[in-house]
């Protein structure tokens, strides 16, 4: 997923330490050698010497305080575990949205949940580029989505497409998102901001159950 | 999140030395290990400057958008507002951030947000005009979301790779605040006469601001193109009309004045309430 040269990777926390010193270190990141990264969706097998897939199966247990049924691994905000030079397990965190509140939460459990499996030396950097898209959320983290009745979804628009405006109709019966409550596939959306910005609320046409949404990003 | 678990996040947080809720900063952050390398080619003065504008549309803009919390037509609009609002706000801190690491001064996010008065701030003034009613409101999120997209969709290739990250970041969340302004233009344009009155006020009232936006070429230099900016703003403006069945007025051009400092009188107000908690309590942290 991540395009090759061009991470450009923030340290720390972007939401409770200064952003000064986040970005700034963003910028020697980019100018120094990449740390050895283990892919997120990719298991590092045969690290287990090094005790680096032991790391990367904590942080990625890791739960949304947001979405608590799915870990960081499913939201695909993991982004990789890997030993810096000076030692310290160096965890890749990519945030949702600019302004996401949770993002200082899973950066605090991340370092918790590091030091409970045994890594005293625990550094959350945060990467900007590429952006996270909903389409990193994984199979396993979908079906959890519906089974909590939260509507998973669907193909995120590609970036470099010109991004659509849509003028009418102004409440939507789109197609696509169905109920994750009946299953039936008529719902409309009553308002496409619901208590996070990562959602939406619709209802459902047949069993009138109104319903979340993880909206495409 | 269990209370349990919340405590336990603290507990790491207070390990690290960290002092800290939710979006607490501890407003003076020391500064440790500022790089401000700025790639080989670009003009560290204009990258700032244009960070810190941007910076500045975003927090005031936020900040107008915050002042319709408990006060919205229906729940699902405040949410809506105020969601737009904290992106924005994102954007924004990232934003600041960079301009520190760029202007040479190693300030910080809060810093700018809090200790500068109205004269320095560089936004667009369409951003800090008073709040009106939800019609108005609509009609100004339309113009800037449907701007500040066409930009960052350009700025998305700048030769910073921060700027250009931060852009591309944006012009995901910046695609739903320009759609949720238009619906709710059509909604209202196409619905009763009062609302359709309103709306037209509304369109009347921005309108002319719109040539501030065109004419700022703030952002030509590191990837921005002022002119196609301007102009699908223009056009996604035009098309919301008709599809709400507003008129569209022969504007006057216009100035980029907000950019070069000129401020209207309501930006003051808007800081003093913004600025007011940092201010009363220096250097707190809780």
């Amino acid at each position: 997923m991540t395009r090759p040269g061009a991470a450009v990777t923030v340290p720390a926390a972007l939401f409770d330490a200064g952003l000064d010193a986040v970005l700034a270190e963003a910028a020697r990141d980019t100018g120094g050698p990449a740390p050895r990264a283990v892919p997120a969706e990719v298991p590092d097998a045969g690290a287990d010497g090094d005790g680096l897939e032991r790391a990367r199966a904590a942080a990625a247990a890791v739960r949304d305080p947001e979405l608590p049924m799915l870990t960081l691994a499913d939201l695909g905000v993991l982004r990789s575990v890997a030993y810096a030079g000076d030692g310290a397990v160096e965890v890749a965190l990519t945030p949702t949205y600019s302004g996401c509140p949770a993002l200082a939460e899973m950066r605090a459990e991340t370092v918790r949940a590091l030091h409970e499996a045994g890594f005293p030396e625990v550094r959350v950097v945060t990467v900007l580029d590429p952006p996270w898209s909903t389409d990193w959320i994984s199979e396993a983290g979908r079906r959890a989505l519906a089974e909590h009745h939260i509507a998973p979804p669907g193909p995120a628009p590609h970036p470099s497409d010109p991004v659509p405006l849509t003028l009418s109709p102004t409440r939507t019966a789109a197609p696509g998102v169905a109920c994750p409550l009946c299953g039936a596939g008529r719902t409309e959306e009553i308002s496409r901001f619901s208590a996070t910005s990562c959602r939406a609320l619709r209802r459902c046409l047949a069993c009138r159950e109104p319903f979340e949404h993880v909206k495409e990003i | 999140m269990s209370d349990e678990h919340l405590s336990a996040s603290l507990a790491a947080g207070a390990e690290d030395g960290e002092g800290r809720w939710a979006f607490g900063t501890g407003f003076e952050d020391p500064l440790h290990g500022v790089d401000t390398t700025v790639p080989d080619g670009v003009d560290a003065g204009a990258l700032a400057a244009l960070c810190l504008a941007l910076g500045d549309d975003a927090l005031v803009g936020a900040q107008r958008l915050a002042q319709w919390t408990t006060d919205a037509p229906e729940l699902e609009i405040e949410l809506a507002l105020a969601n737009i609002g904290l992106d924005l706000l994102g954007q924004a801190r990232l934003l600041y951030a960079r301009t520190g690491q760029v202007d040479g001064t190693g300030r910080g996010e809060d810093d700018y947000a809090y200790w500068r008065e109205a004269d320095a701030f560089r936004n667009v003034r369409l951003a800090e005009l008073p709040r009106g009613d939800f019609a108005f409101s609509m009609a100004r999120l339309l113009a800037l979301s449907a701007w500040r997209l066409a930009l960052f969709q350009r700025l998305a290739a700048a030769p910073d790779p921060v700027l250009a990250a931060i852009a591309a970041k944006g012009v995901k969340e910046l695609a739903y605040h320009r759609q949720f302004a238009a619906d709710w233009i059509v909604r209202l344009g196409d619905g009763t006469e009062e609302s359709a009155r309103r709306m037209q006020a509304g369109y009347d009232e921005v309108g002319p601001w719109l040539g501030e936006l065109a004419a700022d070429t703030s952002a030509d230099a590191l990837g921005g193109d002022a002119a196609g900016a301007g102009a699908e703003l223009r056009q996604v403006w035009e098309e919301t009309a008709r599809a709400a069945g507003l008129s569209v007025g022969a504007y006057p051009a216009h100035s980029g004045a907000g950019r070069a400092g000129a401020r209207t009188e309501h930006l003051a107000p808007l800081l003093d309430e913004l600025q007011s908690v940092a201010r009363a309590h220096p250097g707190a942290a809780w």
